[in-house]
């Protein structure tokens, strides 16, 4: 039946399809829904990449990419020279911060960073000297260095995915011993309409680009490369494929002009057929996907010895020249808006990224980062604000642009109504808010925005569980502790009177009954339990502390954030409440760890809460009064 | 705050339902032709009923009117209800039904978007079950009436139920040609011989099958502006066919041909505009398949051996009632996911 279904499926969508797409797209694997917005490339195509000049000062925050804050290596006033480091990677997904010219640090402060949040960050200052002197650099002889040096030293090179998704580079080529890589993806498909920098750079950059392939393939092991371009980029993807014939098993193929083929998933099943599982990374199936823009970056750090310190910005939209410039990075957003003739008059603000899936600048006066590969300025004649939302009419168009094959208007439904699980169940977690859904809504629902609002629900409802169920584990094992303790005292004390009524007889032949190991068990149950007892105290003292300096509790809090997220977007309203409570559920999390440790060392199982005593179980009631006071306040603390 | 995709693409509400509306024209000007100017009496008086109930209940609900009044869904069911009743109905039978299909089926349901149940079938079957008498009362085609009525003539009978003078209503009204086919096998004829009468035309009803043809080009008006896809016609066509062709080969002379059953009665109206409403329909395409072969199949069954002429609202309503279910169970297979 469902062969015959897929069989007329096909058979009509044949008939009834306005596919314009050209090229050799037929070879490709289609991937369900997606959209054809236009493309507005050509506006900032025109002129060649050009070199931005240096500003007067350069702010770099240091959260410029996915995961660990990198640590300050410079203090204020120092003079430092093009390519140093000035932040050192911290942990293993974290990415150095390098002067990108020669200068002064001026300041180390907290500033508004381009991110949707719009919270400051921590942001380094410096104020060039205009001589631009790079620091002596050292090439890399890749061809003969273990792999091992090779991905350590791009730990410290401060790339990261330049395509806008910012995962720190050298992540992406270490070996987790899970599978090998066979096949190395190039993401030059650029679907995002006026983003034009990987389109540039293949054309002008295009032998670099292949070298730099050249090096990635290396460090993967992988024996295919596979570059795949939208066939509305025909010079670049002529540039490449003549730049390509120097590598033996790589291959340029255009995929159809259609929006989201850039997202890597698609990507990967376009050119390979290969749908990578929803639970797994591509790298499990033995795929990676590198950006143009990174492994041109790759190829200019182990060529010249050049760290991550510019990129390539598109800057179009409602500005009198559009262009792309290759900017340092730090440099003030008005500054590069205005090589580019400066916004027009009628700007209402900035996008940065593409219009189906950037944001809204928070403010102009923010630096270039590297996760900035698009600058638009918006008019309300370029983007015009959406009229009201109607009703849903469940005409599924939505479900029929859905790159990923969900349905928009159930998950919408289910947002829309809170029930939250349900939305789960219908594969919330699956969407990648690319905007398809919302961009062919005939009632205008901004349903993307119901999706991010759910996944952010579910993620903080996670976690307040998580934190409930360590804090009801702790509170059954203290129970328990003390219903064993009592239990144990009492038995001592009914062995002592028995000991003091019988003779000395009695004692002997209980001796004798009794196999001396038994003895030594219990001495030894004895000890590890007053050992617990000492460490549950220290660890409260312990934890005492990590609630009083929140610092000690960053580590815990990193990980967290990036775990849930691939991109810290969630915004944040309160963040100091945030640490907070990030640091009370890690102080939980040790205690709980500790004690069950404890509690397997004593041989006991932390549970027979069964049968207490009326003056346990009052307790147990006072407990459960502070717990529900604890998890309103904490409720409260997540609608502030 | 991330507030993309800055873009759409997309018409609006407004403008599909526009087009629905236009792509019911060809099947009207045919109605015109074959029936005269009656229908657009209903037609008028369906709209304006619709509109007046759907602002006077969300003016109670509070609710913005102009709005909703401007997404001419109100005017979609209107046209639909009217074209499904018995061109010269009288006007208060078309006032009744879709007050019906907007107040109780729609806006009581919580207005577009809200409704379990398609309102236009709704008020079909209110009527139908209210007033069956009437409600089988069609008119002859003009050119095979005794006595065709002019344009005046047909408003007078539908707003006064006066007719010009000596002329009787059973002179302007003839069975349909289901109707005619399920009384005369009662009568123990066989098909072939039924299928002689006047009221035969090449496949249907002479003049009906023009109209259903003309209901077809719109359909296939909407299917080429993609307002609805290929899945609910061709599945409910496709069922129709294949359930009479079954029962015509088993038995010819009690089972009228696929081709009579897709050319008469409402079959393609609901094919293109019925069952294809969105809101009351399933969402998933295997889901929309299943949806409406059911359509198709109940609707067979009615025809065939149920109490009334034509079964087309009453397996619409049935199956609306079956939309929960068929959605849940249908679902596609997500990107990455394995069945
Ligand atoms: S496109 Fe909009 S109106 Fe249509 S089903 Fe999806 S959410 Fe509903
Ligand atoms: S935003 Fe999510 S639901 Fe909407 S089309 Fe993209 S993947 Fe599908």
């Amino acid at each position: 039946m469902n062969s015959i279904i897929q069989f007329a499926s096909k058979l009509m969508k044949g008939l009834t399809s306005d596919h314009a797409s050209s090229g050799n797209a037929s070879d490709v694997y289609k991937f369900h829904g997606g959209v054809h917005p236009d493309g507005h490339k050509h506006e900032s195509t025109t002129r060649p990449i050009s070199q931005l000049a240096i500003p007067e000062t350069l702010t770099l925050p240091l959260r410029q990419h996915v995961g660990y804050i990198p640590k300050i290596k410079v203090n204020i006033g120092d003079y430092v020279l093009k390519g140093e480091m000035i932040a050192e990677a911290e942990g293993t997904v974290s990415a150095a911060i390098h002067a990108p010219t020669s200068g002064t640090i001026a300041a180390i402060d907290e500033a508004v960073i381009p991110h949707p949040s719009g919270l400051p960050d921590m942001c380094v200052t410096i104020t060039p000297d205009g001589k631009d002197q790079w620091k002596p650099l050292t090439p890399i002889d890749w061809k003969n260095t273990a792999l091992d040096e090779l991905i350590t030293s791009l730990r410290s090179s401060g790339i990261v995915g330049l395509g806008g998704a910012t995962f720190p580079t050298h992540i992406k080529l270490r070996k987790d011993g899970a599978s090998a890589i066979h096949t190395l993806i190039i993401n030059a498909a650029e679907c995002e309409p006026y983003i034009t920098c990987d389109d540039m750079l293949m054309r002008e950059r295009a032998d670099e680009i292949i070298k730099g392939v050249e090096i990635a393939q290396h460090l993967l092991g992988a024996a295919k490369v596979m570059i795949g371009i939208e066939d509305n980029k025909p010079d670049a993807t002529n540039a490449m494929t003549s730049a390509s014939q120097v590598l033996a098993n790589a291959t340029v193929k255009t995929v159809p002009t259609l929006y989201p083929s850039g997202d890597a998933r698609r990507l990967i099943h376009l050119l390979l057929g290969v749908e990578v599982p929803h639970h797994k990374r591509s790298t499990e199936v033995g795929i990676q996907v590198f950006n143009v823009a990174t492994v041109l970056a790759i190829y200019r750090y182990f060529t010249f010895g050049e760290p991550s310190v510019s990129r390539v910005v598109t800057v179009t939209g409602n500005v009198e020249t559009p262009q792309n410039f290759e900017v340092l990075l730090g440099t003030p957003m008005p500054f590069l808006i205005a090589a580019a003739g400066g916004a027009k008059t009628d700007t209402t603000h900035f996008v940065m990224g593409g219009p189906m899936m950037g944001f809204d600048l928070p403010s102009i006066d923010v630096p270039v980062t590297k996760a900035a590969n698009c600058i638009i300025a918006a008019s309300p004649s370029l983007f015009a604000p959406p009229p009201p939302a109607m009703p849903c009419i469940r005409c599924t168009r939505c479900a029929d642009a859905c790159p990923v094959n969900l349905q928009p208007q159930e998950l919408y439904w289910f947002a829309k109504s809170d029930n939250l699980e349900k939305a789960r169940d219908y594969h919330l977690f699956d969407c990648i808010e690319c905007g398809c859904c919302t961009y062919v809504c005939p009632s205008n629902i901004p349903l993307v925005q119901y999706y991010r609002y759910a996944k952010s629900e579910i993620i903080a409802a996670d976690k307040a569980q998580e934190a409930a169920d360590l804090a009801r584990e702790r509170n059954d094992f203290r129970l328990a502790r003390i219903e064993r303790e009592k239990l144990e005292r009492a038995q001592k004390h009914a062995e002592r009177a028995a000991g003091a009524k019988n003779d000395s007889a009695k004692a002997e032949k209980t001796d004798k009954e009794r196999p001396a190991s038994s003895t030594e068990a219990d001495d030894a149950k004895k000890a590890a339990i007053a050992a617990a007892i000492e460490r549950a105290k220290a660890l409260k003292l312990a934890a005492s502390q990590t609630n009083a300096t929140k610092t000690s509790s960053e580590e815990n809090l990193e990980p967290a954030l990036t775990e849930n997220k691939p991109e810290p977007s969630a915004p944040i309203s309160d963040e100091q409440a945030k640490k907070d409570k990030q640091a009370l559920i890690a102080a939980a999390i040790e205690r709980a760890k500790a004690q069950k440790l404890a509690a397997a060392q004593a041989g006991v199982a932390p549970k027979n809460t069964d049968n207490l005593s009326p003056k346990v179980k009052a307790k147990i009631t006072e407990i459960e009064t502070i717990r529900a006071k604890v998890k309103q306040m904490v409720e409260n603390k997540d609608t502030d | 705050m991330n507030r993309s995709p800055y873009i759409t693409d997309a018409p609006t509400v407004s403008v599909i339902m526009l087009k629905v509306l236009i792509a019911l024209v060809p099947g009207i000007i045919a109605y015109l032709w074959v029936y005269g100017a009656g229908v657009l009496v209903s037609l008028s008086l369906a709209t304006i009923t619709a509109l007046v109930t759907e602002a006077a209940i969300l003016k109670i609900r509070q609710r913005p009117i102009a709005p909703s009044l401007a997404d001419l869904s109100a005017v979609v069911t209107a046209w639909l209800l009217a074209l499904a009743l018995p061109p010269l109905a009288p006007w208060w039978l078309v006032v009744v039904g879709t007050f019906f299909a907007i107040a109780i089926a729609k806006q009581l349901y919580g207005g577009l978007g809200y409704n379990p149940f398609n309102p236009a079938m709704v008020g079909y079957a209110v009527l139908l079950i209210s007033f069956p008498v009437i409600m089988t009362k069609w008119p002859a085609p003009l050119t095979l009436a005794d006595a065709p009525l002019n344009a005046l003539d047909q408003v007078k009978l539908i707003f006064s139920n006066s007719l010009p003078a000596g002329v009787q209503l059973d002179a302007v009204t003839s069975a349909t040609p289901l109707d005619y086919l399920k009384t005369q096998l009662m009568l123990k004829h066989e098909v072939t011989d039924i299928a002689q009468a006047p009221i035969f035309g090449q496949f249907g009803a002479t003049g009906g099958e023009i109209v259903t043809g003309s209901y077809l080009l719109g359909g296939l008006y909407l299917m080429q502006q993609r307002i609805i896809s290929w899945h609910l016609p061709t599945a409910f066509i496709g069922a129709l066919a294949f359930i009479s062709l079954i029962f015509n080969i088993i038995d010819p002379a009690h089972f009228a041909n696929p081709a009579f059953h897709l050319m008469s009665g409402a079959t393609m109206l609901c094919a293109f505009f019925i069952i294809t409403d969105p809101v009351s329909g399933p969402t998933t395409p295997r889901g929309k398949l299943y949806f409406a072969a059911g359509v198709a199949v109940l609707t067979y069954l009615i025809r065939v051996y149920g109490g009334y002429p034509d079964g087309v609202a009453f397996a619409v309503l049935i199956m609306n009632m079956c939309v929960p279910l068929i959605d849940a169970y249908t679902q596609p297979r997500v990107f990455g996911h394995k069945h």
